[in-house]
């Protein structure tokens, strides 16, 4: 028997309303590395990493799940599930950068203050850690309390990623984090990355298949909702099993 | 475009000239608009500068205003404005933001798209036709369950203020939260805030320079307004002392001005003054709408609340 996965996905039917996104999943993603989860636009990877902190349920639309989301081994969409804890437990950051309109401090303890912690000390020595863990203390220590929109694209996107990293997530979900930056930028995010993955589970839909090969340790291919080949990341990126596979990982379309 | 023109002299010539023309006339109508206002004021100032040698400063900041006695104390008048302003501002406000959310927020699609409309129609009503509702149905109320000695009151005026001013707040604010992405909310989600901790927190503040408009817009159009409040607030010239002020009645400057303005001999000291009232209500009204400015202007460059990317 392998590993107990942190995330697990059994035969999970996605749509909005009666358009199918995700057709019959079954997904293992392992704890503690960086799990890559790519294919074309419109393949359905944002709607499964919304799925699996069900960030689905603010959808305007009607929509219908089928099969079983496991974190942990427990169903996330049972009925007596905790959501906040849930989001807290599996945090998110998305492609454009969005600090909350608050200073910088405050965008970090946020989502703690929510759950109604207000001791000053916990809440500055949370600061420090989770800025220092997405590499962005040495640039802001001495403006903390500038808004969070003062920061540049790079700096936002990683401020972001420390106000998720200050709820001590088990499971971080980044949707194309790095799309909307310069390459330096880009850098900084995998790097911080690569830091904490020996505590943390990462599920990144990278915006290129460079970044995928580059960042993952395992990896799965999506195509119109469809998985079509899951495993390590040497395997997938240099012997696919699947046609459709190697094709978009060689560029012959995507 | 000049050089793809240039064989067609005739052609560009008429072009031209028509651009000439409408450039003149949009021109024209700007300037006319601001002359308009400087005319406006430049009236007010010659038929209002003469109170100044008339009666002295000590009457004018006199707390009497007695015309037909030749006691002209402005300070009731701004402060009976003041008083149904600042009741208006307090009542249409909460209530205001609070529909605003609702509808926005909150509301099922069916209810919005009822309730939407039919707010908007109230701005429709006149104010004569509300001053009416007000007298008859609503002062009443006021005297029995307030246990004010009249129903005609400040916060009779208030009351009806607000309610004037509420479908641009609720409307206006509406929008700006509306307007606020989609993005911002997500992020609050996935920190584990609740839909109204996200309101609370996120929205609201990323909409507050939207909303912060429509309230002055609102007020704008509260403070103003003379119709409804001559008719409901009773109309009598006192300096507000105590909180109770709001259960007795008051006299605003716009009131006082259309009331007498009608009565007075053009060019004597009383004309004058009523003029000399126009312009105070012209500064207060100027400085108020200065003030929101600036506080927007603040809290827009310290907070970043600002609705970009
Ligand atoms: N909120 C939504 N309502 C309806 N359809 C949606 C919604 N979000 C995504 N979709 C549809 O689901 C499909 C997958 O979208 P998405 O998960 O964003 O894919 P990807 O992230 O791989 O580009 C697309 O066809 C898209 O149009
Ligand atoms: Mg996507």
């Amino acid at each position: 028997m392998e590993t107990p996965a942190k995330i697990e996905l059994q035969h999970v039917h996605f749509a909005y309303e009666d358009h199918e996104v995700l057709h019959d999943i079954n997904l293992r993603i392992p704890p503690n590395q960086i799990f890559v989860l790519f294919g074309p636009a419109g393949s359905g990877k944002s709607t499964l990493l919304r799925l699996l902190n069900r960030l689905t349920d603010f959808s305007p639309e009607e929509t219908h799940l089928q099969g079983k989301v496991l974190l942990d081994g427990q169903d996330i969409f049972a009925p007596d599930v905790d959501v906040t804890r849930l989001r807290q437990r599996a945090g998110m950051v998305f492609a454009k950068p969005v600090p909350l309109p608050l200073s910088i401090r405050d965008n970090i303890t946020y989502g703690l203050t929510l759950g109604g912690r207000r001791d000053r000390s916990t809440l500055d020595e949370t600061v420090e850690r989770s800025l220092h863990a997405a590499a962005l203390w040495d640039e802001v220590k001495d403006r903390l309390d500038d808004p969070g929109m003062a920061l540049s694209g790079g700096q936002q996107q990683r401020l972001c990623l420390a106000r998720t990293l200050a709820l001590q997530p088990e499971v971080v979900l980044l949707d194309e984090p790095t799309s909307g930056l310069d390459p330096i930028s880009t850098l900084q995010v995998e790097e911080a990355l690569f830091q904490l993955r020996e505590s943390v589970t990462f599920i990144v839909v990278p915006h290129s298949v460079q970044q995928a090969a580059r960042v993952a340790d395992r990896a799965a291919f999506l195509l119109m909702g469809e998985l079509v080949e899951e495993g390590p990341a040497d395997v997938l990126f240099t012997r696919p099993k699947d046609k459709r596979t190697e094709d978009y990982v060689t560029g012959r379309f995507g | 475009m000049t050089t793809a023109s240039a064989s067609k002299e005739p052609s560009r010539a008429v072009v031209n000239w028509r651009e000439f023309a409408v450039e003149q006339i949009v021109r024209l109508l700007g300037l006319s608009a601001i002359a308009l206002v400087a005319l406006i004021f430049a009236f007010l100032l010659k038929e209002g500068a003469a109170t100044l040698q008339e009666v002295p400063l000590s009457n004018l900041a006199g707390t009497r205003w007695y015309p037909t006695f030749g006691y002209f104390g402005l300070v009731p008048l701004v402060m009976g404005s003041l008083l149904v302003t600042v009741g208006a501002v307090l009542i249409s406000v909460p209530l205001g933001v609070g529909v605003a959310i609702y509808l926005g927020e909150i509301a099922p699609e069916p209810l919005r798209d009822v309730l939407k409309p039919t707010i908007e129609v109230i701005a429709g009503i006149p104010s004569v036709v509300l001053g009416f509702i007000g007298v008859l149905a609503f002062s009443p109320l006021i005297r029995q369950y307030l246990g004010a000695p009249t129903g005609l009151t400040a916060i009779t005026g208030s009351v009806l203020l607000a309610y004037m001013a509420l479908p641009t707040i609720i409307s206006i604010a509406e929008d700006a939260m509306d307007a606020v992405p989609k993005s911002y909310r997500d992020a609050a989600y996935a920190l584990g805030a609740t839909e109204w901790q996200t309101i609370w927190r996120v929205v609201l503040p990323s909409a507050r320079s939207g909303i912060l408009i429509a309230i002055m817009l609102g007020v704008g159009r509260a403070i103003g307004e003379t119709m409804t409040v001559m008719m409901v607030t009773g109309n009598a010239a006192r300096i507000p002392t105590s909180l109770d002020a709001f259960l007795r009645p008051a006299r605003t400057m716009t009131a006082t001005i259309a009331a007498e303005m009608g009565e007075v001999a053009q060019g004597s000291t009383h004309y004058h003054v009523l003029f000399m009232v126009g312009i105070t209500l012209f500064v207060l009204t100027f400085l108020i709408n200065a003030f929101a400015a600036v506080a927007l202007f603040r809290s827009e460059r310290r907070g970043g609340g600002r609705l970009l990317s």
